[in-house]
């Protein structure tokens, strides 16, 4: 330090940096600015010692507050969930029938169900609840079962064909492999595509159906609910409306199943994700099905 | 180490504070500093109690900043957060009008209406009212810690406290209606969000105004070292013209030797009088916040003395080269008007005038449309297709009001709405939208399957006597093929 120099009109010494000729001075912190330095050292330490800090191996030290960041999440998800009692609360007491009439709960329940189809029935329905061949599309106002709230509300608590589920929906169709002569099958085939004017109707074709055909799907193909049968005479197909697709339909059905989930899920959440199927725009009214006899057979237990 | 002088100084870890003790003085830049001390604490502690009747769907305070609701209300405007571009644009304008204003007259935000000036000179005042002036403050401060100095002291800082409490309390007037939240505060049942910003501010108020004082102007503040850069030779700042006072001498000297001696009669007033405690006879520096109470100082001297004023005066760098030289100084006008004030003159003035004309003309009626995108169709079992929409209504009028959704375009197609079912379905739908709110509708739009994939418009309007439209386009998609 033997040449240390001095700053003639500030008597500042030089800090020995140089830049074209401009120079560093080395010019004191105020008092209070070297206070608040050491303050935060004296904050370090006490956090140091209350907070998690320091890494180690296996694990960092822990603080004598022993907050985590886990412990956080958990009490605030438990928070969440107090704050959503009462909701569920509601939800749970007030009858499937009387939801439309409670517009903020109408609303709570749509958006919940939102959520919980996302995490239980995008898996077949697709995300956007469109369905895909064999899956129903849940927004149409195509309803195998019917599609006011407590219908569907029923058909997710107890499901479709599922084994194990006294109140499960069931519906069979026979196989017709080896009943019918190929023309005969044909035959069928042309008429049940009429039935919605995709093809001409013919004397054999509608003979087979009368015959076999109409106890379940009805003379003009209108479907019956009470016993899940699907409407031939709409633009709406399952499987499909092409000549193959309905062949094969006739003679080796494919039937899809739908799991109860009354073991899986609580009634509030059932309740929820019926109100947002029945939201996705083909949801139908009370009212309308309160004649419907598919809405009597609906409410037994 | 050669000089003890320097030694002293620079060994020292830190700088220790220097204590300012400004002296009390009259003249026309203190008389306006406490007009401008007047109108900006008036203003600050004021306007939240201003009324201003906006209807019974809309709080009745002119200035209220309405964080929970997200609306921000200014007399008769009111900002949504869509709007934000007009604070945007306001603050671009404060920017502007800082740049103007100091390119034109120096640092005269620092030195009359920043806060940081205005509660330092608020609390001088304290000072000066508590323990006296100049020379008896700094006597007490020098003076041991007895009983008298204590309760001075403590009575002073009392009163330090009441103007940071009264401070923190004015600013949550800004965002809550101030007649009830004076009274929530006072009964203990205002958000505890309320209490601590109350307790920030005066926390702050108290340690900058109260202590802090210029050491926030010449540390904290990065204001004055942008201006620096901003200020040029044609600027008006506050300076020591050193070719007519020096060399300094008393008035007794200068008697003895005439001619020797400039006006300057090393009175120190100047040094007196200063907030920041400065030397203004040192040339422009950082601590100066051009507040030109050294003006009113010296010219009151130079008064006493029989010497023409202005010795310390507001000049530009470029008239002191020209009074230096023995010309005329330019006029005031001239130093005012030219090109680089102009032109952010007419920047900052043109910015306005386009906020203006955005604010006249804005539509309180707006739309928009979200189209499902999952599915983007539906089929449905008559054969025809559906497409469904999310719709945001907005209706930025403090009253309900009934609004218009028409189809445009995409002839043959009817829509629903979840608010109006099925049944209903028709080319154009009504609904009521809340005051000074937006609706969310559903809207299901169902075509025939050969009208295909098109562009269309939703229409919103306002059924009242304004009859406000928007409108907004959209797809409405449909299989291919078929």
């Amino acid at each position: 330090m033997a040449d240390k120099r001095i700053d003639e009109p500030t008597g500042t010494e030089f800090v020995g940096h140089e830049w074209d000729g401009i120079e560093e001075l080395d010019t004191p912190m105020p008092r209070w600015w070297l206070w608040t330095f050491y303050l935060t050292i004296a904050w370090g330490i006490v956090y140091v010692v209350l907070y998690p800090a320091w890494p180690l191996i296996n694990k960092g030290t822990e603080g004598v507050l022993g907050w985590t960041s886990r412990g956080e999440l958990a009490k605030e998800l438990d928070i969440a969930d107090q704050a959503r009692m009462s909701f569920r609360n509601a939800l749970a007491r007030v009858p499937i029938e009387q939801l439309p009439a409670n517009e903020e709960l109408m609303q709570q329940a749509v958006a919940g169900g939102n959520a919980a189809f996302k995490v239980n029935c995008v898996q077949c329905h697709g995300s956007g609840a469109a369905g895909s061949p064999g899956y129903p599309n849940l927004n149409d106002d195509d309803w195998l079962w019917g599609g006011d709230l407590k219908a569907i509300e029923y058909t997710i608590t107890h499901g479709i064909r599922e084994q194990g589920n006294d109140g499960a929906r069931l519906s069979s169709m026979p196989p017709y492999e080896g009943v019918f002569e190929p023309a005969q099958t044909n035959a069928l085939v042309q008429h049940v595509l009429s039935l919605s004017g995709k093809a001409e109707s013919n004397p054999v074709g509608a003979q087979i159906y009368a015959d076999n055909c109409v106890a379940c799907h009805g003379a003009n193909g209108e479907g019956d609910r009470a016993q899940g049968s699907p409407k031939l005479n709409d633009a709406i197909w399952l499987y499909g409306s092409s000549r193959e697709e309905v062949r094969r339909q006739i003679l080796q059905p494919r039937m899809g199943m739908m799991p109860s989930w009354e073991s899986r899920l609580d009634p509030a959440t059932i309740k929820m994700l019926a109100a947002y199927v029945h939201s996705r725009g083909g949801g139908e009214d009370f009212v309308e099905v309160a004649e419907d006899p598919a809405a009597k057979a609906d409410e037994q237990p | 180490m050669n000089s003890p002088d320097a030694s002293t100084v620079t060994e020292a870890l830190y700088e220790k504070r220097k204590a300012v003790h400004p002296q009390r003085i009259d003249g026309p830049f203190r008389r306006f500093k406490w007009l401008v001390m007047l109108v900006t604490l008036g203003i600050y502690y004021g306007t939240p109690w201003i009324r201003w009747d906006r209807g019974p769907y809309a709080p009745d305070q002119a200035v209220l900043v309405d964080l929970a609701n997200r609306r921000f209300y200014m007399f008769g405007i009111e900002i949504w957060p869509h709007e934000f571009y007009f604070v945007a644009g306001l603050l671009i304008m404060a920017g502007i009008g800082l740049f103007l204003v100091t390119s034109a007259v120096g640092r005269a935000w620092c030195g009359y209406a920043c806060p940081q000036t205005v509660w330092t000179d608020l609390f001088q005042h304290v000072d000066r009212f508590v323990d006296g002036d100049r020379n008896k403050r700094m006597r007490l401060d020098k003076a041991p810690w007895a009983a008298g100095k204590i309760a001075r002291r403590s009575f002073k800082w009392l009163i330090y406290l009441v103007i940071a409490f009264w401070t923190g309390g004015a600013w949550i007037m800004y965002f809550a209606d101030a007649p009830t939240l004076t009274v929530d505060f006072w009964t203990g049942q205002a958000l505890p969000i309320a209490y601590i910003t109350v307790a920030i501010l005066t926390l702050t108020t108290f340690v900058l105004g109260g202590f802090m004082r210029e050491q926030v102007c010449i540390y904290m503040c990065p204001w004055p070292r942008i201006q620096s850069a901003m200020l040029d030779e044609k600027s008006l700042i506050v300076t020591y013209k050193d070719w007519r006072g020096e060399p300094r001498g008393s008035v007794k000297k200068a008697r003895r030797d005439p001619g020797h001696f400039g006006d300057c009669i090393d009175c120190n007033q100047c040094v007196a009088v200063c907030p920041t405690g400065i030397d203004i006879r040192e040339g422009a520096q950082i601590g100066c916040i051009t507040c030109a109470l050294c003006i009113d100082a010296c010219d009151r001297v130079m008064g006493e003395v029989g010497r023409p004023r202005g010795l310390i005066d507001y000049a530009t760098l470029e008239d002191c080269e020209h009074e230096a030289a023995g010309e005329e100084p330019k006029t005031v006008w001239k130093t005012l008007l030219r090109p680089r004030t102009l032109i952010y003159f007419t920047v900052w003035g043109g910015i306005g005038l386009a906020l203006l004309f955005a604010l006249g003309t804005r539509n309180h009626t707006e739309l928009t449309v979200s189209p499902d995108r999952n599915p983007p169709y539906m089929l449905m079992s008559d054969g025809s297709v559906r497409n469904a929409y999310t719709l945001k209504l907005r209706n930025m009028e403090s009253r309900p009001r009934d609004m218009e959704i028409a189809l445009e375009d995409l002839p043959e197609a009817v829509m629903w709405t979840d608010a109006i079912g099925r049944n209903d379905a028709a080319r154009t739908q009504t609904v009521m939208v809340p005051a000074d709110a937006t609706r969310t509708v559903r809207a299901y739009v169902t075509a025939a399957p050969e009208a295909g994939s098109q562009k269309f418009s939703f229409r919103l309007t306002s059924l009242d006597e304004q009859r406000e439209q928007d409108r907004t386009e959209t797809l409405f998609s449909a299989p291919v093929g078929e």
